[in-house]
Formats: structure tokens, C-alpha cells, sequence
């Protein structure tokens, strides 16, 4: 049993936050909705108004179904759109999705509403008005297997593999054992794990399928000429792709792989799904994913309701739309950094506690933060975004094997 | 597992394995008690960073977790640091900066 009290959306759908996004549809938008959300700074209201946005004038199916999933996510009860007037994006699609999922929305664009001034002043009008009215969306109980758990990991170091991907991992054994859908990714970083991971597929046809998005990523940054490793991993003892990804790989736990999903899908139901985050077809726009944020924001788009981020060299980002529960994994960084850590995994490099021991507390503080508990990251007021070009093709239907 | 998995401050993480993980930073000279017998650390090897748990051929596959991480360029004594200068990975070349020693450029033990 547990104590959430989720927000009720009219789809059906329950979020752990009440959030109103302010998202800006070109970066010509991006200082007028950043001013429109400063209104609320030092008020009650601080961190329940969010920034989001898109920077690119040119249009992007990916980016745009990216927009409306994030918008229409569960922690999200309210949407502003901040448009300039000229960009390509669709701003009239993006809001009747919203609007078709009940929710109160409102597009300003700028070149109509008399300028910056104007427009800050009419978003805030807006945005204060809405605040009351979201406030009465109905709570309901939520049980820990109606939760959507992301994990990724940032600033990877030689202990990631260890403590904190394990304890993680764990932690995802013991949420989906409780009925929750947990979402790990970056096939990048899992470049020579394909084939032990795929025998952990629910059919042979989801194995294969694994197999290929890994290879498929490994084409991928072939063509860009680097791996999806920084300079700071090889500094914290990391000395190759394989060794970063098998220790990235641990944190999917233990659990049988019950699905293949792209950003934007939504895991079906229960069990352990992989994102597979690497663009189809030709190289275009760049790196795949170019900072960690973007791959927080794509597992968010998949309805993730918070996201599990392991580090072990010490990232202090948050994010917009969902919790981030960060989980350190070298105890020399948790120490200097314990004011942006959630879970000192460094407990198990220096034996003070096992395995089990971090990942019952990583699952017990997700059912905390899904109660209403604050993170570190948004105590501190992180609400990183970003969001940028890539194209994908459908999944098929052997990626979903359960879902009838 | 069986057998030994921690060698003084370096632990074994499978059987498989020709190397061990540094628990804890290793000061230059630390005696180490290996399978082979006793070494001496040639240089601090920080925290997470990795040591030859006994003599390996160039060519040879690195293992850690049991897994494959990499391809010795060179050979390595038993006891010698195992990282970016003495090891490559099977698919994509790694970046790394001056400070991928572990020590420079503002990392210290």
C-alpha cells in the first residue's frame, strides 16, 4: 500500500505533480516565456510554473509529438504556448492536443500581443488565473503500479558500475515486481551488452529487435566518430565504450525485458522496457542524445512520472515536468556534493551498506517523491529542458509482445 | 564467485576478470598481495580505476564484470594501471582529455 495521492487527468491517466508549462516554440520565444515564469519566482508558486520549449524555427515531426506528449503528461495540468508568430512550428495542432485532453491551454504569440511587455504581462494574467484553476483538479489514490520509472546516467565514472547502477538496478527489480513500468535507454551506452540482453527478451523476435537497436547506435556514432563517452569518464577510470556501457547496463536490474519503445511511446503496462533513443534511418541533426537532460526529457515524453539518474563524477541537474532522484555512486563525490544528492550509493564502494540495502531506499524514496516529497534538484529549483531535432520510424508490433 | 574477490584495497568482480577495480584511492608503492605474489603500485591509481590482476599479452581481451571492455596494445605486468594507454576499445575510439590519468588537471588522490 502506499500514500499517493495522484492528480487525476481526464484521460485517465494520474500524475504525481500539478505542473503549469509555459513552453516557448522557437528560441525568437524562449526570453519572453522565461519572463513570463521569473513572475512566479519567490511566490508559493515557485517551481509549479515550468519552463519548456523547442529552439528550432524549421519543422520536426519528432519534435513536435515530442511537445504534445510532454504536454499532455500526467504531472502537467496546464499549458501556455509562447510563439513569436513566423516559426514553423504547429502551434494550432499542439494545442488542440492539449485541449483534447481537457486541459486549460493558452497560445500568446508575440508578434500579436504588442511585443515583450505585453506578452509577459498577458502569460502571467494567464498563468495566475490557471494556477487557481488547476488547483482543483481531483486526487486520487495511486498505487506504486500505476508508476512510469525512468533511469539514465550522467557523469559516469568507475563506481557507476558498481554501486549506484546496481543499487538502481535493484531498485527497478523490487518496483517492478510491485507492478510498475521502469524504463532504462541509451543504446548508445549499451554497446556490447546486446547479447546478453537480449536473452533477457519475454520472445525471441523482442531479442532480435534488441539486438538490432543496439547495433543500429553503434553504426550511428561510427559515423560521428565518437561514442557516447566524455573526457571526465576516462578520467574516472573508464577506458572504453564496453566497459562504460556494461556498467551502465546494470542498472536495468534483473527483470525480463517485456518491451522495445521509442520517446513518446507509453509502456503498456507493467514490466521493464528499453528506450531506444538513436534516430532511424540516415545521420542527420547530430548526436543522438546531446546532453542528459535530453534523454530525461524523452523517457518524460514516455509518461515517465520521475527519473532515477546515476552519477558517479557528480551531476546536479533536475528537470522540468518530472523529479529527478539523483543517486551518487563514488562516495568521494557524494561527499562534496551531498547538497545535490539524494542516495549515497558510494556506501557500498566502502562497505557500509550492501546492494540491497541503497536499492530499497532508492525504492522506498520513489514512493516518497510519487507522495509529494521533494528531491534535492527541486528544492534547489533545477527545472532543466531541452529539446532538439531528430526523426524516428513507428515501432512494430513485435516490440510490444504483452500489449493486446 | 569463488575464491578471493578482494586483493588489499582492488576487488575482483568475476572470476573471469584480468583486472581489479580500485575501492579506494592507492598510493604509488602500496604492496599488493596478488595471486602471483606480492607487487608494488607503480603509481596512484585512483578510485575506480583499474590494475592487471596478472600478466596480460597484447592482443588479449581486458575483462571486467566477466564482459569483454577492451584489447590490451600492450603487454601489462601483473599489478601495472589498466586504462586509455594500454588498452582500446573493440568499437569506438575513446575521448579523453589530458586528465584521463586520473591525477592531472584537477583530480588528485
Amino acid at each position: 500500500m502506499s500514500d499517493i495521492q495522484g492528480f487525476l487527468r481526464n484521460d485517465g491517466r494520474k500524475g504525481i505533480r500539478n505542473t503549469l508549462v509555459v513552453a516557448y516554440l522557437v528560441e525568437c520565444a524562449h526570453f519572453v516565456a522565461s519572463e513570463i515564469v521569473q513572475q512566479f519566482r519567490n511566490t508559493p508558486h515557485e517551481g509549479e510554473v515550468q519552463l519548456i520549449g523547442f529552439p528550432g524555427c524549421y519543422p520536426n515531426e519528432y519534435a513536435a509529438q515530442m511537445m504534445e506528449k510532454l504536454c499532455t503528461h500526467p504531472n502537467v495540468g496546464a499549458v501556455m504556448f509562447v510563439s513569436l508568430g513566423c516559426e514553423s512550428f504547429d502551434k494550432v495542432r499542439a494545442a488542440n492536443a492539449v485541449n483534447a485532453s481537457g486541459r486549460p491551454v493558452r497560445t500568446l504569440v508575440i508578434q500579436r500581443t504588442g511585443g515583450t511587455r505585453s506578452t509577459i504581462r498577458a502569460g502571467a494574467d494567464w498563468v495566475r488565473q490557471t494556477l487557481a484553476q488547476i488547483a482543483a483538479v481531483p486526487r486520487v489514490k495511486m498505487g506504486v503500479d500505476e508508476l512510469i520509472i525512468g533511469t539514465v546516467c550522467g557523469g559516469s565514472d568507475g563506481t557507476s558500475g558498481i554501486s549506484g547502477n546496481p543499487a538502481a538496478g535493484k531498485a527497478f527489480d523490487l518496483l517492478v515486481a510491485e507492478g510498475a513500468a521502469c524504463i532504462f535507454e541509451e543504446t548508445g551506452e549499451l554497446i556490447g551488452c546486446e547479447e546478453i540482453m537480449a536473452e533477457r527478451a519475454v520472445t525471441p523476435e523482442l531479442g532480435n529487435l534488441l539486438r538490432e537497436s543496439v547495433q543500429k547506435a553503434e553504426r550511428y556514432y561510427a559515423t560521428l566518430g565518437y561514442g557516447s563517452f566524455a573526457a571526465g569518464n576516462a578520467a574516472g577510470g573508464l577506458s572504453t565504450i564496453e566497459e562504460k556501457s556494461l556498467g551502465a547496463y546494470v542498472k536495468s536490474g534483473d527483470s525480463p525485458i517485456s518491451g522495445l519503445i521509442k520517446p513518446g511511446d507509453i509502456p503498456p503496462g507493467a514490466g521493464l522496457y528499453l528506450m531506444d533513443v538513436v534516430p532511424d534511418g540516415d545521420v542527420r541533426f547530430g548526436f543522438p542524445n546531446i546532453s542528459d537532460n535530453a534523454e530525461i526529457v524523452e523517457m518524460i515524453a514516455s509518461g515517465a512520472h520521475m527519473t532515477l539518474f546515476v552519477t558517479g563524477r557528480g551531476s546536479v541537474v533536475g528537470s522540468a515536468i518530472s523529479p529527478v532522484i539523483k543517486i551518487c555512486a563514488n562516495p568521494d563525490t557524494y561527499r562534496n556534493l551531498s547538497e545535490d544528492m539524494d542516495v549515497n550509493a558510494g556506501d557500498i564502494i566502502e562497505g557500509v551498506r550492501s546492494i540491497a540495502e541503497v536499492g530499497q531506499e532508492i525504492r522506498d524514496l520513489v514512493v516518497a517523491v510519487a507522495a509529494g516529497q521533494q528531491t534535492k534538484s527541486e528544492e534547489l529549483g533545477h527545472r532543466e529542458f531541452i529539446l532538439t531535432y531528430k526523426s524516428f520510424e513507428p515501432i512494430g508490433p513485435a516490440c510490444l509482445p504483452g500489449a493486446a | 564467485m569463488s575464491g578471493k574477490s578482494s586483493f588489499g584495497p582492488f576487488l575482483l568482480l568475476s572470476d573471469k576478470d584480468n583486472v581489479l577495480v580500485a575501492r579506494a584511492n592507492s598510493p604509488e608503492g602500496l604492496e599488493v598481495a596478488l595471486e602471483s605474489g606480492p607487487v608494488q603500485l607503480g603509481r596512484d591509481i585512483p578510485m575506480a580505476h583499474k590494475i592487471a590482476r596478472h600478466d596480460i599479452a597484447p592482443g588479449d581481451v581486458i575483462l571486467k564484470y566477466g564482459m569483454p571492455i577492451g584489447i590490451a596494445t600492450e603487454a601489462i605486468d601483473a599489478g601495472a594501471h589498466v586504462h586509455v594507454h594500454n588498452i582500446r576499445s573493440a568499437y569506438t575510439p575513446t575521448h579523453m582529455l589530458q586528465d584521463a590519468d586520473g591525477r592531472s588537471a584537477g583530480v588528485s588522490l
